[in-house]
């Protein structure tokens, strides 16, 4: 085991990188850490990688919370809709409608608008800043080999452009009007008709700016990772050398690249539809009985636009977390990933296909059904790499000799998560199924699992993996098992009823049902789920409070490399300067999964090739 | 036996290679100008986004104005000249990319002062482009009235003949596939395309309503009446609609996302024109690579023009 404390004050990793590594002039350069001396640029407007990964990883926290909170609001009003909310109303103000008889309950426009908020938030600023943010500024430089991004400047607006957004989407909240409250997708009119309902003036006003803010934040850090990864690897660190992480977090950067200056454009045209009373997304339309004047326009037209993002940012969301997993999976496992090429070639390969297959999310939207089949075969395609992946992750833990740490137990449930989730994609990509299924609780089902749930589960194997490299100290194991076993008991107990709502024709989006004759039955069921996300979400507390005590109060790193793992960020010193390493840039002599070779449990990245040792397995 | 050929092409894959191992740039690409090209990239997305909005609204419409007939306005009171002015407006821009290539040259070589003084060349191009934009939008704002979300320019769909004021056939007629412009009562000297200058109709009574030969809308409109002679509907009265609001609200979009990107340039040209000149980049001895990426820009806008070119003007 790697962590059998050894004393001498001489590091290992520190003699081979002095041996092999190149002199880059570091500290001619960059005078040591001379600007990072005060708090500001410490803490504040860091340009350090590592500083800022932390701050993308809080502040997603911070989403996350708000976001879970949101949820648990509208799942008691789903769950408990006769139940008296008054009690909520220092919380939610006039949101909450007392009656004479003392009973409060949740004002539907505010259900609408909590919805729609809970999406916005953890799709983009938890899901997207809050995990490619953080794994991408911190592994990044850190497992190529590079002492900082390419533009750390670029780097540090990245996050204030974030900040800035979410600090627009936050003060929405307070409007008198509420937040916007037409669903985390826009659809005109009720995103391009300021009188469409309660949330669609100010609040989408804000909502708008906000996004546009968030993509420039996206489009800065993503034109960095991609500098980065390509200009800034070590030397040795070619290409094929690159772990997993790397690969994915470098496609996931391409696809932002790419989708989101696709959703700018639609927010521009939404933009003058609502103040300057053009008709791109309006098409003949009447409100109040009163006609407007928006002629010719197509709200289709939006939807193809947002979902040429919305598609690929399903992607971007779900490819760091199966990086992440695979690094996690190899390294607690012992063994070297399974199919290494293959992962790469199937994440290329995903990347590709997230672009063509945006409209299955609109079967149902009038799309001629000749252009259905298209995207109903390019999306089932897609289950092919998924599969591959899939299966390398099986096949990686198989016969391994398992470690079960947090950060292991969560990368296995995410790849359970994966399989459970992605089944039900298949259905959803035929266009025939999908006339049932669409707009039900089959769907929420399906992408909650599939990319909400499976992408927070590799977000936790991440944190708990690299959680001593970021704060130099360790979370609490037995907490961290028992937010594992919390969470994905909890989670299925979520979202699995939810198919069989939505198999029976619930649909999504609704404030109640007890009008419905048809759904009556399925009252305790709700119920169920409500008690279920509540449970889950204090398990997640409970990680809040590892997370915020372990970096003060953990326990201590005391070797630099505790999980014996190959790559080069555990070659850094135990708490690295900007520029990561004191001295030389290491160089890379072997790719990164020498796992249980030659009787060795690991051989870092850095140690050369024995004579006559061939590369690889 | 390997010819020299073979060795040299060997050598060209082992340096490819090579270039990929780490500790180099694999495309011999700073990293600014990496920056830069992906910027562009994901840039020419948003643009595409909208040239597929432009695509989708228009073959949705069931007219499109007739692009000939709607730019052949010109300043110093011509007409009849389609797209005279919009090529002399090109035709500055396409120069400009010119004399920016030969900025990133004198840069390459280290002469200072050529690189400003063909910076400067670019930014009276670019200047001169912006310049004939804001003629051409306020002659069509103005002039002939087009907004965002009001297109006077139609088209026939069926042959027809003009009737006079009084109501009687003229000897004006017109073809399927035309387009008109609708003009605004009182609206001074020039409508600009000319062909249907009111002039001679100045004393005739344009207050709002119906008219023998006309109808004037509330906002000032004059819409003129005319028989359909051929087809299925021949011998009815018709009267001039307004075209496709889409065409007014997408021209001035895209033609003004397009106009900022190129005012951005000019004042980002300014700013590294002044840097160049206090020998700033001169210091930097990487043969004024910042020139170099401003360069790119300006071809990449220069490269949307002609897009935006193509859509607008030329289909």
């Amino acid at each position: 085991m790697a962590n059998v404390e050894t004393k001498p004050v001489v590091h290992e990793e520190d003699l081979l990188i002095e041996e092999y590594g190149y002199d880059d002039h570091f500290h001619e350069h960059h005078h040591g850490d001379k600007y990072q001396s005060n708090f500001i640029t410490t803490y504040i407007f860091s340009q350090d990688h590592k500083m800022i990964a932390k701050q993308f990883l809080i502040t997603g926290m911070f989403w996350a919370i708000v976001g879970a909170a949101m949820s648990l609001i509208f799942r008691l009003q789903l769950g408990f809709p006769e139940e008296n909310m008054a009690w909520l109303k220092p919380l939610l103000g006039k949101w909450i409608t007392v009656n004479e008889a003392g009973i409060g309950s949740l004002a539907p426009e505010f259900y609408y608008a909590l919805v729609t908020m809970h999406g916005t938030i953890l799709v983009f600023f938890v899901l997207t800043a809050g995990l490619s943010g953080t794994f991408a500024n911190f592994l990044i430089p850190l497992q190529i080999g590079a002492r900082d991004m390419a533009s750390p400047f670029l780097n540090m607006l990245s996050y204030w452009f974030f900040f800035l957004s979410g600090l627009i989407m936050f003060l929405s909240l307070f409007l008198n009007t509420g937040p916007f409250s037409g669903g985390w997708t826009a659809y005109p009119p009720l995103s391009a008709l300021p009188q469409a309902s309660s949330g669609s003036g100010a609040g989408m006003t804000l909502w708008l700016l906000s996004l546009v803010f968030f993509v420039v934040s996206v489009l800065l850090g993503g034109i960095n990772y991609i500098t980065t990864i390509l200009n800034l690897r070590t030397k040795g660190m070619s290409m094929w050398r690159m772990p997993l992480t790397i690969w994915a977090l470098f496609v996931t950067a391409i696809l932002g690249l790419l989708s989101f200056p696709v959703l700018v454009s639609a927010f521009l045209l939404v933009m003058f539809d609502r103040g300057l009373g053009t008709s791109f997304f309006l098409s003949e339309i009447f409100i109040g009985g009163q006609a407007l004047d928006h002629v010719g326009g197509s709200p289709v037209l939006y939807q193809h636009l947002f979902w040429f993002l919305g598609h690929p940012e399903v992607y971007i969301i779900i490819l760091p977390a199966m990086g992440l997993v695979s690094e996690v999976l190899s390294v607690h496992s012992r063994k070297p990933i399974f199919g290494y090429k293959a992962m790469v070639y199937s994440i290329l390969a995903i990347g590709f296909l997230s672009f063509i297959v945006w409209a299955h999310h609109m079967f149902m939207s009038g799309v001629n059904p000749f252009i259905s089949n298209f995207f109903v075969i390019f999306t089932l395609i897609i289950a092919v790499p998924s599969a591959v992946k899939v299966f390398n992750w099986i096949a990686t833990l198989y016969g391994g000799n398992v470690r079960f740490t947090a950060a292991s137990l969560f990368a296995i449930g995410f790849v359970s998560m994966f399989i459970s989730g992605g089944l039900t994609g298949i259905f959803l990509g035929n266009s025939a199924i999908d006339i049932q299924l669409h707009d039900t609780y089959f769907v929420v089902a399906h992408f909650h699992i599939v990319m909400g749930v499976a992408a927070f589960f590799g977000m936790f194997a991440g944190i708990y993996n690299w959680f001593p490299k970021m704060f130099g100290r360790f979370m609490n194991e037995t907490l961290g098992k028992i937010h594992f076993w919390g969470t994905i008991i909890g989670a299925y107990a979520v979202f699995w009823p939810m198919h069989y709502l939505g198999m029976a024709g619930v649909p999504r989006r609704y404030y109640r049902f007890d009008s419905f004759a048809a759904f009556g039955q399925f009252d305790a069921m709700n119920q169920f789920i409500t008690i279920a996300a509540i449970v889950t979400f204090g398990f997640q507390v409970l990680f809040v409070i590892n997370f915020f005590y372990s970096i003060w109060k953990g326990r201590k790193m005391t070797s630099r490399n505790p999980w014996g793992a190959t790559t080069l960020e555990w070659t850094t010193p135990l708490e690295p300067g900007h520029g990561n390493w004191p001295g030389k840039l290491p160089t890379v002599q072997r790719w990164a999964y020498d796992y249980g070779k030659d009787g060795k449990e690991f051989i870092p990245q850095i140690q050369p090739l024995e004579e006559g040792e061939k590369e690889g397995h | 036996m390997a010819t020299s050929d073979t060795v040299i092409e060997q050598k060209e894959v082992q340096n490819q290679a090579d270039a990929w191992s780490g500790g180099k740039a694999p495309f011999k690409a700073s990293y600014g100008k990496l920056m830069m090209w992906y910027f562009l990239l994901s840039d020419a997305f948003t643009f595409a986004g909208f040239l597929i909005a432009y695509g989708a609204l228009r073959f949705s419409s069931p007219t499109w104005p007739v692009p000939d007939f709607v730019f052949s306005t010109a300043p110093f009171g011509v007409h009849h000249a389609p797209l005279i002015f919009v090529t002399i407006m090109s035709f500055l821009l396409i120069v400009s990319s010119v004399t920016m290539v030969r900025a990133v040259q004198e840069g390459h070589k280290e002469n200072k002062n050529g690189v400003v003084f063909w910076m400067f060349m670019t930014i009276l191009g670019g200047a001169g482009f912006l310049s004939c934009q804001a003629w051409e939008w306020t002659n069509l704002i103005g002039t002939e009235h087009m907004s965002v979300t009001t297109n006077p320019f139609g088209t026939y769909t069926e042959n027809g003949v003009y009737l006079t004021p009084d109501g009687k056939e003229s000897d004006e007629t017109f073809e399927a596939g035309e387009s008109y412009l609708i003009h605004k009562a009182h609206a001074g000297e020039g409508h600009g395309s000319g062909e249907h200058a009111e002039g001679e109709h100045a004393e005739l009574d344009y207050s709002q309503g119906d008219h023998p030969g006309y109808f004037v809308d509330e906002r000032g409109f004059i819409h003129r009446k005319f028989k359909v002679t051929e087809g299925p509907n021949a011998g009815e009265i018709r009267m001039e609609e307004f075209g496709p609001k889409a065409f007014g609200a997408l021209f001035f979009f895209i033609t003004g996302f397009h106009g900022f990107h190129v005012f951005s340039g000019v004042v980002f040209l300014f700013i590294i024109m002044i840097n160049a000149a206090s020998g700033l980049y001169v210091r930097r001895q990487n043969g004024h690579e910042m020139v170099e990426k401003m360069g790119l820009y300006w071809h990449f806008v220069d490269l949307v023009w002609v897009f935006v070119f193509l859509v607008f003007y030329l289909l």
